[in-house]
């Protein structure tokens, strides 16, 4: 047989790729285009409640921190957002107090006549 | 006879014939449905398992849909060793050979730009467990029966404290080898974990990559992979492929048309 470039030999491909690797591509990847007989997969209950498109226990990984797929490519845990969500707050806050302290007594000076 | 065409991918035309024995959806050898400079790769499938009611009905039994999900991608696979196939997705089904054709005429630039584009190259799948319940501190030994109510609480605090950091050097761990093996791949996907029940596989998913790669450097591409394969104990690496490249077939065509 010719194959157009040597490849090495397939891994877990064919009938030995598991089926969660298979459907994810066949009904999740690919080119989607609306053909004569009109299905909307996501209106399909098993692919959508018993598989959900072969995502599951997502509720389960996002409790444990990992939904790196939501926010590619940074690969960051919820938990680092989260952390970096309340650095930003606080130093907010303090710019907001500096801000304060400096404004005040000029303000306080403005006032006097 | 009439049926209904059941459209797998669409590619250039490609000289090499696919495999004689080869069978597609329902038994059909896949067929090629020519047009301009492309061609579609279909197979005839009849009304009363395709048409609208009976497919939306079969979509629901498992074993019918892995049973066409396996004939599709063996047909894709089967064309990827001849040619760049552009797969489409599951369930793609047009009247008739006419309809194939419209189809290809409406997209034909889209599907030109996307072929040139994954011309010559694969998806390799990378996929990270973390092997909790085997991790050598956790099985290794069992933990002595607690003496007091305060030793208990010790011994669960050093549990959860040892899953915590499994968790953090996962996830460590699979970052660095995404951010390696994008150095060797013109493009990566990141997918969200498998259901373990549907993959079988033992662990819990933390990394699942698809990974765009030129034929020409694959081998490079699945050694790099390799040696990274025994180096965290309680972390184990898988490589599926070579894949037709499905991670990186859809987005252009999806984002413009809109459905």
């Amino acid at each position: 047989m010719t194959t157009p470039s040597r490849l090495p030999d397939p891994y877990g491909q064919g009938s030995g790729a598991n089926l969660a690797d298979i459907l994810e591509r066949v009904l999740d990847k690919g080119v989607v285009i609306a053909g004569d007989i009109r299905i909307n997969l996501l209106d399909i209950e098993l692919l959508t409640i018993k598989l959900r498109l072969v995502v599951a226990s997502v509720d389960k990984a996002k409790e444990m921190g990992i939904d790196w797929w939501e926010s590619d490519p940074a690969l960051s845990s919820r938990a680092r957002r989260d952390e970096l969500a309340r650095e930003n707050a606080e130093l907010r806050e303090r710019l907001a107090r500096l801000e304060e302290l400096e404004l005040g007594p000029r303000r306080a000076q403005e006032e006097r006549p | 006879m009439t049926g209904l065409r059941y459209v797998y991918a669409v590619c250039r035309p490609f000289g090499t014939p696919l495999q004689a024995q080869l069978t597609g959806v329902g038994g059909d050898p896949p067929r090629l449905v020519p047009h301009h400079d492309l061609v579609a790769v279909v197979s005839h499938v009849p009304e009363a398992d395709f048409a609208e009611g009976p497919l939306r009905a079969h979509l629901e039994d498992l074993d019918w849909l892995t049973a066409v999900a396996r004939a599709h991608q063996g047909v894709i696979d089967a064309l990827t060793t001849v040619t760049t196939p552009l797969p489409l997705r599951l369930g793609t089904v047009f009247r008739d050979d006419s309809g194939v054709r419209s189809m290809i005429e409406a997209r034909e630039e889209s599907f030109l730009r996307t072929l040139d584009r994954l011309e010559g190259r694969v998806e390799w799948g990378v996929k990270v467990y973390l092997e909790a319940e085997r991790a050598p501190e956790a099985a290794a030994a069992p933990a002595p029966k607690p003496a007091s109510g305060r030793d208990y609480l010790r011994q669960r605090r050093m549990r959860t404290k040892s899953q915590d950091d499994l968790w953090q050097r996962a996830e460590t761990f699979a970052t660095r080898l995404h951010e390696t093996l994008c150095e060797s791949a013109e493009d990566s996907r990141l997918h969200a974990p498998q259901n373990p029940t549907l993959s079988g596989a033992s662990g819990r998913n933390v990394l699942n990559a698809a990974y765009l790669v030129p034929r020409a450097e694959s081998e490079e591409f699945v050694e790099r992979v390799d040696r990274t394969k025994d180096g965290v104990p309680g972390i184990r690496v898988e490589l599926t492929g070579p894949w037709a490249a499905y991670s990186f077939a859809g987005e252009e065509t999806g984002e413009k048309e809109g459905q």
